[in-house]
């Protein structure tokens, strides 16, 4: 079977593509969310070290790790927008900011009330907790930035650009760790056996492909809208049965 | 009425929800991202539903053209 890629660059197609997706990722979402959750409250053992309150991994990690892999796809579909010319990277680009955003915020949130009893604060200047929260000023700025330019293309190109200088952010909040004195701890999950008991990871992955099956959910439904919205002109908008009807 | 935890552990709900004196942090956590999430499914709904909308009234408008 031979699939046409390209076929579905064009934003007719891909509106209609992303419609049919949308179920396949947000019911398979809320059903991992409550295996994920069940398995992290109620098979999981208490933490020998930090007791209930490690619980919270099971948001902050995978909102962590897709707070920086949200913004790496964002800065590559923006990229491809500005290089290629291609109108539904850089709405995709659009439709995946405020998401982000919102991640980097939960990241920064659960940390807080995780740090406040392990730590003693709910906020430290540490090189991990402030890279991250210049990452939400990066998404916030990409949407102010859109946001202040009419001509969408234009709007498109200047945000592209921030995008891609931004992204040097990214590295730097995930070697932190590795590369400064930090309070936060390192990276859990090691490729080469790790220390956490089966249960927790098995409930941090579950929790983490239910966050990433939200997060493709939600900016298919937001790209579908920034598609009419920029094709409102067009024939094959104003043919659409939902706009008929 | 209680709950089963890890280990086999009966505890009774209260005890599960006190989260052995972390209630606030653990269900701080979880409370924000429950809240966070449904603000967003109800802000891209909204945003679909104004957005065509609009299309629905320049299509009446073009069409009495």
């Amino acid at each position: 079977m031979v699939i046409h890629w390209f076929k579905y660059s064009a934003p007719t197609n891909f509106y209609r593509l992303a419609g049919k997706l949308i179920p396949w990722f947000a019911i398979p979402s809320a059903i991992l969310f409550v295996v994920g959750l069940y398995i992290g409250f109620f098979v999981a053992p208490t933490d020998a070290v930090q007791s209930e309150a490690y619980r919270i991994i099971f948001i902050h990690v995978p909102a962590s790790i897709l707070s920086m892999f949200i913004y790496m796809v964002m800065a590559f579909y923006a990229a491809l927008g500005l290089v290629f010319n291609t109108r539904l990277s850089s709405m995709m680009a659009s439709a995946l900011a405020p998401t982000g955003a919102l991640f980097a915020f939960l990241a920064l949130w659960t940390g807080a009330l995780w740090g406040k009893p392990m730590w003693g604060a709910y906020w430290v200047w540490d090189a991990r907790l402030t890279s991250e929260l210049i990452l939400l000023f990066l998404y916030l700025g990409f949407i102010a930035l859109q946001a202040s330019i009419d001509d969408p293309r234009r709007a498109d190109r200047a945000g592209a650009l921030l995008a891609i200088v931004g992204s040097v952010n990214v590295p730097i909040i995930y070697f932190s760790v590795k590369w400064w004195n930090t309070l936060h701890q390192g990276s859990t999950i090691k490729f080469t056996g790790s220390s956490m008991h089966i249960a927790m990871q098995e409930a941090m992955f579950i929790t983490l492909a239910a966050c990433w099956m939200y997060v493709v959910a939600v900016s298919l439904v937001r790209v579908r809208s920034i598609i009419l919205e920029r094709e409102s002109k067009t024939q094959w908008v104003s043919e659409l049965p939902e706009v008929k009807s | 009425m209680g709950v089963r935890i890890a280990g086999g552990e009966i505890v009774s709900w209260s005890e599960f929800f006190a989260m052995k004196g972390y209630a606030f942090y653990v269900w701080g956590s979880y409370g924000m991202a429950l809240a966070v999430f449904l603000l967003e499914i109800f802000l891209v709904r909204q945003k679909r539903k104004n957005t065509l909308q609009q299309l629905r009234l320049m299509r009446q408008s073009g069409v009495e053209e």
